[in-house]
């Protein structure tokens, strides 16, 4: 699917590195299978032809690893931005969270990637390699031999309804630039709202009770970079996972998606890294909708130094209760 | 106040310093009677309250939660209501796009001199959130010992 090649972004990088430009280069690094890639730093061009690989699997976003990345050492760091990475770039320069002269960033389109969960579900066990190759994709499994599946069947969901192909971050940009994209993403979100309170306490419930409180939504989280967590307090009483899971069930959740609520971008991370499958973006999506229907149109990361909608107000504001209404008037 | 046979709701009140606390001791000087089962807790301003004080209290049993605060425009300090405001309305949104009914979160806008106002709301307030029984769907069983 993506029309990057490795290749050409190891010639990049290599060529970065030997003239001195950058010292370091954050990307992703060839796993146990082809389909599962670490976030690495590479130091050398030779590393670099080892194990850095760009394909349809190469969905972490490294804009979160810059702020501890750029501090450890002098010179820049090299890091790749798809676009959806390059919002969460801003934002993290609008919040201060890391000194930008450190860092060289590249811009590459991305075709959106593929979800590794969703060809399991379509081929099943026993997978060795998955190959992509146009609008294909081969997957050699060990039972069964090779199978071919299209590539849009397996799209990650968060790259069906992209909402942006345009970087807005770069120092170089390999390629052409995308436009800003219309896209269907508050699609999921309304359908929930259309549903009773009931039915949607059910849906949440019955999404919400797989939680294990593994924290990686919160870890690999571009908006979550506060030194110290409320989550981690052990004097809060539910830091861990305990036998009574009402906690993880609502409040996590809850908590999380607020204190991000304003600075999302709405990458998709959260989703993708989830092991339990729990569709959280939807609940950032659902802020994302709401600050946009209350207090107009807001992308953040899509400018550097823009107002985030709650640290902001206007004199005539819609009142909490017509706001929760709204919702509802709209779909009745 | 008696409804549902006897079951009384507990109610958490954050009141600001200047306005709605001030509004519910006119309200007692006036013998303006409201439900005992409205727990106040005064705040400097309603815009210290922390989206988190509210899923605190739901955690740990509370009914309803309501939070009052200045009229917009007469914040003590000048502009934390309208902090508030937006805060408020996207937090109960998402509770209500969570599955919680949103008659169990209100804000209101109450000033010193509004007792009445004050009693008449937080009766209302009590009875609607007597209606809809106990909240199961916030509660954390471990807070609850």
């Amino acid at each position: 699917m993506q029309k990057v090649t490795s290749e050409l972004l190891v010639k990049k990088a290599s060529e970065l590195l030997e003239n001195g430009t950058v010292t370091r280069v954050l990307g992703w690094k060839k796993g146990e299978f082809s389909y599962d890639l670490t976030p690495a730093v590479f130091e050398s061009g030779e590393e670099l032809i080892k194990d850095f690989v760009f394909s349809d699997f190469s969905g972490a976003n490294f804009s979160k690893y810059l702020i501890k990345e750029t501090k450890k050492a002098d010179g820049k760091v090299l890091v790749f931005l798809k676009p959806c990475d390059s919002y969460s770039f801003n934002q993290l320069l609008t919040e201060h969270r890391f000194d930008r002269e450190k860092v060289y960033a590249i811009g590459i389109p991305c075709e959106g990637m593929a979800d590794v969960d969703k060809i399991k579900k379509n081929v099943g066990d026993g997978i060795i390699d998955i190959i992509s190759d146009g609008d294909r994709i081969v997957v050699k499994t060990l039972y069964d031999g090779d199978k071919e599946i299209a590539a849009d069947d397996v799209k990650a969901e968060r790259c069906i309804v992209c909402k942006s192909k345009k970087c807005v971050a770069y120092d170089e940009l390999l390629g052409d630039n995308g436009e800003v994209i219309d896209s269907e993403r508050f699609d999921e979100v309304e359908k929930l709202e259309k549903m009773t309170d009931d039915e949607r306490f059910a849906f949440w419930q019955n999404e919400l009770s797989r939680c294990i409180r593994c924290n990686a939504c919160r870890d690999v989280c571009p908006a979550c970079t506060c030194e110290k967590c409320v989550f981690d307090n052990p004097k809060s009483g539910v830091e861990n996972k305990a036998i009574s899971d009402s906690f993880e069930e609502k409040m996590f959740h809850i908590i999380r998606a607020f204190h991000v609520a304003g600075r999302c971008t709405d990458c998709g991370e959260c989703s993708r890294v989830c092991p339990q499958g729990i569709p959280l973006h939807l609940l950032n999506r659902k802020f994302i909708k709401d600050i946009n229907e209350f207090y107009g149109e807001y992308q953040a990361g899509a400018e550097i130094g823009s107002r985030a909608p709650l640290v902001n107000y206007t004199l005539d504001d819609i009142e909490p209760v017509d706001a929760v209404k709204k919702g509802e008037a709209d779909n009745a | 106040m008696q409804v549902n046979n006897g079951y009384q709701p507990k109610i958490v009140a954050f009141c600001c310093n200047w306005c709605s606390y001030a509004g519910a001791d006119l309200a007692g000087n006036n013998r303006l009677a409201y439900p005992e089962n409205v727990k106040i807790i005064k705040v400097p301003c309603s815009c210290r309250v922390n989206p988190m004080f509210i899923l605190r209290a739901f955690q740990r049993g509370a009914d309803g939660v309501i939070l009052c605060g200045c009229h917009p425009g007469d914040c003590h300090y000048t502009s934390g209501n309208y902090y508030t405001r937006r805060r408020m309305a996207l937090l109960f949104s998402m509770l209500n796009f969570l599955g919680i009914e949103k008659e169990r979160t209100r804000v209101e806008w109450v000033s010193a001199a509004e007792g009445a106002k004050f009693a008449a709301t937080m009766n209302e307030f009590c009875e609607t959130v007597a209606a809809l029984g106990e909240n199961k769907r916030l509660e954390d069983l471990r807070c609850k010992r």
